[in-house]
């Protein structure tokens, strides 16, 4: 059998071999692919930390791992999930690829902090698997104090030192994406003609770069608290944990929207493209975007309804966590009007992009049950949180990126995927999903408790739902390393544009030249003119300083 | 290839969105310093308004002096640091060169002044930890003062060292002649580095040494 021949020409994955030449890279798209390994690498640990909490749950009692070792489980768990995968799961890696080349720039506005980036996340990266690996820490992923900087006898500082190291990877991808933006748009790319996927980056930026010193700092208190016994958090000397919890989630929270925001970009991407449609209200999307990068610093005490926060104060977050659900909703509203006539296919990067819509109403929704005063009381610290969060982060976010890793493996590769077997897997995901974490709704809302590893023998049959359910969601994440890895060698050759997308990442050669552009682009019109030829929308011009 | 055009990255179409980008860049990463030290000074604010009796006495002290003469070698280091700045913009190599020299210079002198008071500190039992000591009713919260009294002048004396790092990498670039009126970015934005950390002390001063003096 002859293999199919990806067109002899240079392009970034074949200019230059070696492992210098992808550790020292500056090329965006090099430095995309070291995330893309990356985060697998991390999204698989953290699957194998969640596979025994699910195993452990399969019955009442605590037969598999003891208390302590569950702890450590679900610590983990969460720590690599949320830090290592989830965070910078769409922007290190789609948004790192995608962001030049969808506002026709050669590479970001510093390509060696990117760079850098990388090699700040490996470190923590490094640090935290130590941690792990030196026995665990078992204090939740939310680190809250005075266990975490008195009482815990597990690794704390080290996990903690991991966080606050790979934080400053955040930082400088944000910080990249934001000038970038700014500056290096191509001749008449304004910003109402910028694709949505470049507004979510943008707001997700700004989350960034506000919110990531804030953990850092308070992890450094934190960290000092526990090695030089600086007691700021110390009750025993009049210090207030609670005030700990209130600079947690001044970033946690809006973490949130760092793993969604972009998310929603994909999605908004996507749609368009399978409905071969403008999207519906583009201006009220983008500025969706922001308002809940905005918003979604002002809503972070509804974690903390039940910490001893003063009533007034919930109201007020409560009010606020309704607030920002209305940017959310149009833009759930704007993607269904957006469906609305067009001509819509259901390829499997569309078949994520409407999971993501439905999976991520669903949690949506639930999260206004939380900020409601009242019902959080009942629910509060019970599995209907831990529903209702993953299906706005594994739901959500990771539907998005494995929806945006399927629209643009053709791009990133020069190949297709196997398409059937891809829609095979959004189904088991899809499937897989909904029998994992439904069942944690009622659990919650019949009060099981998070964090436990053992319970009532009433809550089994919907404990073993759960876990079947993970099983089967373990094959449909296994289903697309394995086509996607087979697909490098052996699938169809893509070319440029194989979905006739109007984004100006499909008006060049895929893979792309290292340049991205053999000629800087010219952009006409905006994003989405699906009504229009691609050569309609934009022209190329000789460089100026040539 | 014109001489100035060298030092344009390949990615960037000119000189000018080069120096703009970086601009940007700096200021974004400004933003991030504010809500860095903002943690600190939000807890600062909510302890302070607690246990403002507690502060005012752990706030006596302090040497309100050598905190005076810190803050005076400070502002005068951030005088020196743009007149660095200027001689860069005009091109001007030998003051360029002996200007951040003098800023480095000042700069250590504030670390080993600080260095001083933390070693007065250690000598006085008002380190927090088990072998802090300290007189009367309100010890335990006056311990919170001085834990965030480290925190807080720690962090800012470990911004100093990184500034004075880069001033040190400024004077070697300096030296090979790598900087002329026309391109001079690094000075520029290491100088807009070096007077957010002056203006963090300028917070830190008050809200540290003056406290409770009028008692």
């Amino acid at each position: 059998m002859s293999l199919p021949e990806i067109e002899h020409r240079e392009h970034y994955l074949n200019i230059n071999y070696g492992i210098r030449s992808w550790l020292l890279t500056t090329d965006h798209k090099r430095i995309a692919w070291l995330y893309l390994l990356s985060v697998t690498f991390f999204f698989f640990i953290g699957g194998l930390f969640a596979t025994f909490v699910r195993l452990e749950l399969m019955t009442p009692q605590g037969d598999l791992v003891q208390a302590e070792t569950y702890n450590k489980l679900f610590t983990m768990h969460g720590v690599t999930m949320v830090f290592f995968f989830l965070i910078p799961g769409i922007p290190a890696v789609l948004g790192n690829f995608l962001v030049p080349m969808m506002i026709g720039a050669r590479d970001l506005a510093f390509p060696r902090l990117n760079l850098a980036s990388w090699y700040i996340f490996i470190l923590g990266g490094a640090f935290t698997l130590t941690a792990a690996a030196a026995g665990g820490v078992d204090t939740g992923w939310t680190f809250y104090t005075p266990y975490s900087s008195i009482y815990s006898n597990t690794h704390v500082a080290l996990t903690v030192v991991g966080v606050f190291i790979t934080g400053f990877s955040s930082i400088l991808t944000g910080l990249n994406f934001i000038v970038t933006i700014h500056k290096m748009r191509a001749p008449g790319l304004t910003w109402f003609r910028l694709p949505l996927f470049i507004w979510a980056h943008y707001a997700t930026s700004i989350i960034f770069i506000l919110g990531t010193p804030v953990i850092a700092i308070t992890l450094v208190l934190v960290g000092l608290e526990r090695i030089f016994r600086l007691g700021i958090f110390d009750p025993a000397l009049g210090g207030d944990p609670v005030l700990f919890q209130h600079l947690f989630w001044f970033y946690s929270h809006p973490a949130v929207y760092i793993m969604v925001l972009p998310a929603m970009g994909v999605v908004s991407e996507l749609i368009a493209c399978f409905s071969r449609k403008r999207i519906f209200g583009y201006t009220v999307v983008a500025f969706a975007s922001l308002a809940i990068a905005v918003i979604g610093f002002l809503v972070w005490g509804h974690h903390m309804f039940v910490s001893g926060q003063s009533v007034h104060a919930g109201m007020i977050f409560s009010f606020l966590s309704f607030l920002v659900a209305i940017p959310s909703a149009i833009k759930v509203f704007n993607w269904t009007a957006t469906l609305y006539k067009g001509s819509v296919s259901y390829d499997a990067p569309m078949l994520y992009a409407l999971g993501f819509i439905g999976l991520f109403t669903i949690g949506g929704l639930t999260g206004l049950f939380l900020a409601t005063l009242g019902i959080d009381v009942h629910v509060h610290d019970t599995y209907f949180v831990v529903a209702h969060f993953h299906y706005i982060m594994v739901g959500g976010s990771v539907m998005g990126y494995l929806g945006g890793i399927h629209f643009w493996w053709p791009k990133m590769t020069g190949r297709t995927y196997p398409e059937g077997w891809a829609r095979l897997a959004a189904l088991i995901i899809f499937i897989g999903f909904h029998l994992t974490f439904f069942p944690q709704f009622v659990l919650g809302y019949i009060g099981m408790p998070r964090r436990y590893h053992v319970y009532p023998p009433e809550f089994q049959v919907l404990n073993v739902m759960s876990t079947a359910g993970a099983s089967i969601l373990a094959v449909g994440y296994l289903l697309p390393l394995v086509y996607l890895i087979w697909s490098l060698r052996y699938g169809t050759v893509a070319g440029a544009n194989p979905w006739g997308a109007r984004g100006l990442e499909w008006q060049t050669p895929s893979p792309p030249p290292t340049t991205n552009f053999d000629t800087p682009p010219v952009v006409t019109e905006g994003a989405y003119a699906y009504e229009k030829d691609p050569e309609e929308i934009y022209t190329v011009r000789k460089p100026a300083h040539v | 290839m014109s001489k100035v055009e060298a030092f344009r990255a390949h990615h960037f179409t000119d000189l000018d969105q080069q120096h703009a980008a970086s601009w940007i860049g700096m200021w974004v990463f400004l933003a991030t310093e504010v809500m860095f030290f903002g943690g600190m000074f939000a807890c600062y604010t909510v302890y302070r308004f607690w246990y403002a009796e507690a502060f005012a006495s752990a706030s006596n002290h302090l040497d309100v002096w050598l905190g005076a003469i810190n803050t005076v070698v400070l502002i005068g280091s951030s005088f020196t640091m743009a007149l660095a700045v200027y001689n860069a913009e005009t091109g001007r190599r030998k003051p360029l060169i002996h200007f951040l020299l003098l800023t480095i210079v000042l700069g250590l002198v504030f670390l080993g002044i600080k260095f001083y008071e933390y070693h007065t500190k250690f000598e006085e039992h008002l380190v927090p930890g088990s072998s802090f000591q300290y007189e009367g009713p309100l010890a335990r919260q006056a311990e919170i003062f001085f834990s965030l009294y480290f925190a807080m002048t720690g962090m800012h004396a470990v911004h100093m060292i990184i500034g004075i790092g880069l001033l040190a990498a400024l004077v070697f670039k300096a030296r090979r002649g790598r900087f002329s009126a026309l391109y001079h970015t690094p000075v520029e934005l290491t100088g807009l580095y070096w007077h957010f950390v002056d203006i963090v002390w300028i917070f830190l001063f008050p809200l540290l040494y003056l406290l409770g003096r009028h008692l």
